[in-house]
């Protein structure tokens, strides 16, 4: 039982009638453990790949919180333990100021880019677009394996940097020149920033043959009859979430190439009349402009925030259609309002340059283009609400998640219209109120959307279950959790306490927060170490998992459950189906749901 | 499991209008443009800043953008005759365009030299560094391109498993007609806005 069974599922199978469960019904190809595992070109292995490569990182990344976390809640007692683990990182067992930001700095860029863009799009694009259009792979399988090989070159390249002497990048997740542009400003501007950079090169890579791929397949390779207003809202956002990445990350390789061009050719792109202290140089650079490669991360940045969320949308629009036996409400609305805050994601980005300096009209563009985006994101809200609304819900574990994204999403939406208005914005900048903004609508958000895809799909994924018990644990204390870490930080972010320091005992004015800061601390503890249970559940479940026996458990319309329980690489082992409806028949006519490849019956009352 | 047979029994199967091969590429072509729309966006917004110093146009560039016209002609012929099934001057055409595309590059070192020795090196931020930055990306664009087509120069090479699918050097030229454009688009460009 190595990575064998990790990653395709078992291959022994229970038998039950009318269901196909051979795994290569139709495509006998020679495979060997390499091009099976390792080098695989199948859709859905890649996309196995990305899930488990992106949980790794979020366990690493979470860990790292819990180290700051702790520096944070008892800024004066000391750990022995993380000396022993870090050595000349934390001396006499208390984090150093380096360390400390490095470690924000790193659980900042693996969360954004290698858990919620890499890890999320990756798995669920690469799971489900053909599965549910009706392909029997992406339109280039080749150019797919290497999108998740350059995700792993990128992942070991940012994991190295880690045990660099002086340190990986420690500039923040945005990495803001000066810091990043001067080898000379601290430790964490030094090789690390260099290895920072040649990661999100590769990154980028990835996602662009990622996001390239996952496009053309929708536009291209539909099944017979599988229009685009019948599709299933997971694709419509996994497409815009491709065609936003597309637009953007080149723009963040411009930014980066000027950056490394500064960093080692000599060039002021960004850099202007500076002093460095701890060379006690005045440097040559003239002419430079820090604020323009805010812009170009920005342009990147804001789109990115929405690379992450209208995944896990779609994700959600499915499971809680799926479980609460009703259409989704408003399908062409929930199209129109992704469209929406794909185009407007575009214009608004400088929103997070508001204390830049910039001209006070040019922030009133920029608060009504924000503001704007409320419009799109509360129709999806209501939405949801409204597809819950007398359903017949089934709780399950990735139904509650579902539930729990919505309430997360208003959360920390209500949160950005504050922020999103220029004046505001003054005070709220840069404070723990825009931390406990961008984490609920956001961070926890999208993990939770993530979340509510695995427990769904996990047997799709691996013909089996996942725990249902451990699964409502993991839900209740993560959400519960979730909300004691995050709420309390809009108060302090509206007292002023600022982001990013890793002590604050020397501020009178917040020494009111010092019990706040030490219970936020333990419950970011307890959090993680249920996280640990849901890694523990999703593996031990791939083994010892109760077995899925029928074709489609969910009783879903769509596509993928029309499958053998474990598909081979070709995933239908005859004809691929036709599709006659669109993707929510549910409780029509007096049928609980009706697959979309079941033609329209001749007494059918009119539908889609 | 060869990934060009995976592909095509995947798209026989399937109603398409076009290539996804083709389609890919034009989405790609779609990024690239925006990473370069970034680059002299930057450059715009950077010019109303202090201490901008701008350069002349060095003579090289009109010559370096007579080869990148001439190549897209080649590549334009290699493909029809490719079409015809004319192999031995599809041969011939594509490696003129690799090597035209190698001559393009030269010239844009050259030029770079020029200005370089009108004593705008890296240090500064004006229009000089921006072109090296944003013309050097794009020889590198163009050294993706040639390289395409001298890997598909030698497959031409080998006598045995000939094939008449046009799709690979159908997909070639759209990307070499690009940079062309770029490098047209980014020449205006800097003649212009300077
Ligand atoms: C109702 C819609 C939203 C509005 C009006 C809004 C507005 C804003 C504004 C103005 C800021 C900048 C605050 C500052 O730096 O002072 C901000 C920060 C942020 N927002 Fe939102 N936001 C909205 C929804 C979202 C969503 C849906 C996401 C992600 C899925 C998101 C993710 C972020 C992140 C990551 C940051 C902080 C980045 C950083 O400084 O490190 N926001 N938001
Ligand atoms: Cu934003």
């Amino acid at each position: 039982m190595s990575s064998d069974t990790i990653l395709h599922g078992h291959s022994d199978v229970v038998t039950s009638h009318d269901v196909h469960l051979d795994e290569h019904g139709a495509h006998h190809h020679k495979e060997t453990f390499i091009t099976k595992y390792i080098f695989s070109q199948d859709h859905k292995m890649i996309s196995k790949q990305f899930l488990i490569t992106g949980m790794i990182w979020a366990i690493i990344g979470g860990l790292m919180s819990v180290i700051f976390r702790l520096q944070l809640g008892y800024p004066d007692t000391t750990f022995p333990i993380l000396e022993d683990i870090f050595g000349k990182w934390a001396p006499g067992g208390k984090i150093s100021p380096d360390f400390y930001y490095a470690l924000v700095t790193m659980h900042g860029t693996i969360m954004v880019f290698f858990v919620l863009t890499g890890g999320l799009s990756g798995t669920f694009a690469n799971f489900l677009v053909p599965l549910q259009i009706g392909a029997r792979d992406m339109a280039a399988p080749f150019l797919n394996m290497l999108s998740y090989w350059a995700f792993f070159t990128a992942s070991i390249i940012m994991i190295s940097s880690l045990f660099l002497t002086a340190g990986p990048a420690s500039g923040g997740w945005t990495v803001y020149p000066p810091l990043s542009a001067l080898g000379d400003a601290t430790d964490g501007s030094k090789a690390g920033m260099d290895f920072w950079i040649v990661a999100m090169v590769f990154f980028v890579v990835s996602s662009l043959l990622g996001g390239l791929n996952y496009i053309t397949t929708i536009l291209n390779m539909r099944t017979k009859g599988m229009s685009m207003v019948r599709m299933p809202l997971t694709i419509w956002a996994l497409l815009f979430t491709a065609i936003l990445g597309v637009l953007s990350f080149p723009v963040l390789l411009s930014g980066l190439i000027l950056l490394l061009f500064d960093r080692h050719a000599g060039t002021s792109f960004y850099l202007s009349d500076i002093f460095i202290a701890s060379t006690q140089k005045a440097l040559p650079n003239e002419g430079g402009s820090a604020i323009l490669f805010q812009h170009l991360f920005w342009f990147l940045g804001h789109p990115e925030v929405y690379i992450i969320i209208l995944p896990t949308m779609g994700l959600v629009s499915e499971v809680m259609a799926v479980n609460s036996r009703k259409p989704i409400f408003g399908y062409r609305a929930m199209v129109g309002s992704l469209f929406a805050i794909c185009i407007l994601s575009l214009l608004v980005w400088a929103h997070h340059m508001f204390v830049t300096g910039m001209n006070p009209f040019l922030g009133s563009v920029f608060t009504l283009l924000t503001l704007l985006i409320a419009v799109p994101s509360a129709i999806k809200v209501f939405n949801w609400l409204t597809t819950l609304w007398k359903g017949n819900l089934r709780f399950t574990p990735g139904m509650l998640f579902s539930i729990g994204f919505v309430s997360m999403f208003i959360s920390g939406g209500l949160t950005g219209i504050f922020l999103g208005n220029s004046t505001l914005d003054i005070h709220l900048h840069d404070t723990y109120f825009n931390i406990a903004h961008f984490h609920l609508v956001m961070g926890v958000a999208a993990f939770f959307g993530m979340f509510a895809g695995v427990y769904h799909w996990f047997p799709k994924m691996y013909g089996r279950y996942m725990n249902n018990t451990m699964g409502y644990i993991h839900f209740w204390v993560t959400m519960i959790g979730a909300y004691l870490i995050f709420w309390p930080m809009h108060y302090e972010g509206l007292a002023g306490m600022p982001r990013r320091y890793m002590d604050y005992s020397n501020w009178v004015s917040f020494r009111q927060f010092e019990d706040l800061n030490r219970f936020i601390s333990t419950v970011a503890i307890v959090v993680f170490a249920v996280q640990l249970m849901f890694v523990f559940n999703f593996f031990y479940s791939i083994f010892k998992g109760r077995r899925v026996t029928t074709q489609n458990p969910w009783g879903a319309t769509t596509l993928e459950w029309t499958t053998p329980i474990r598909p081979g690489h070709g995933n239908w082992v005859s004809e691929i189906p036709e599709v006659h409806r669109w993707a929510y028949d549910y409780g029509k006519d007096g049928r609980e749901f009706i697959s979309q490849a079941e033609p329209v019956g001749s007494n059918e009352s009119s539908g889609h | 499991m060869l990934p060009s047979i995976e592909v095509k029994e995947n798209v026989s199967e399937q109603r398409q209008k076009i290539h996804p091969h083709k389609f890919t590429m034009w989405i790609a072509i779609g990024s690239i443009t925006m990473m370069f729309a970034g680059l002299t966006s930057a450059y715009i917004v950077k010019r109303q800043q202090p201490g901008w110093i701008s350069f002349e146009i060095p003579r090289m560039f009109w010559l370096s953008t007579t080869a990148m016209l001439a190549s897209s002609l080649a590549v334009q012929m290699a493909l029809k005759a490719f079409k015809d099934r004319h192999i031995k001057s599809y041969k011939n055409l594509i490696l003129l365009t690799a090597v035209l595309g190698m001559v393009f590059i030269i010239l844009q070192i050259l030029g770079f030299q020029q200005i370089w020795k009108t004593g705008l090196t890296f240090s500064g931020a004006g229009a000089a560094q921006f072109l090296y930055a944003i013309a050097g990306l794009h020889v590198l664009h163009v050294f993706g391109g040639v390289i395409t087509m001298l890997v598909m120069f030698l497959k031409s090479l080998r006598k045995t498993s000939r094939s008449y699918n046009s799709v690979p050097i159908e997909v070639a030229s759209t990307y070499w007609h690009f940079v062309d454009a770029l490098w047209v688009y980014l020449f205006i460009f800097f003649l212009v806005i300077h």
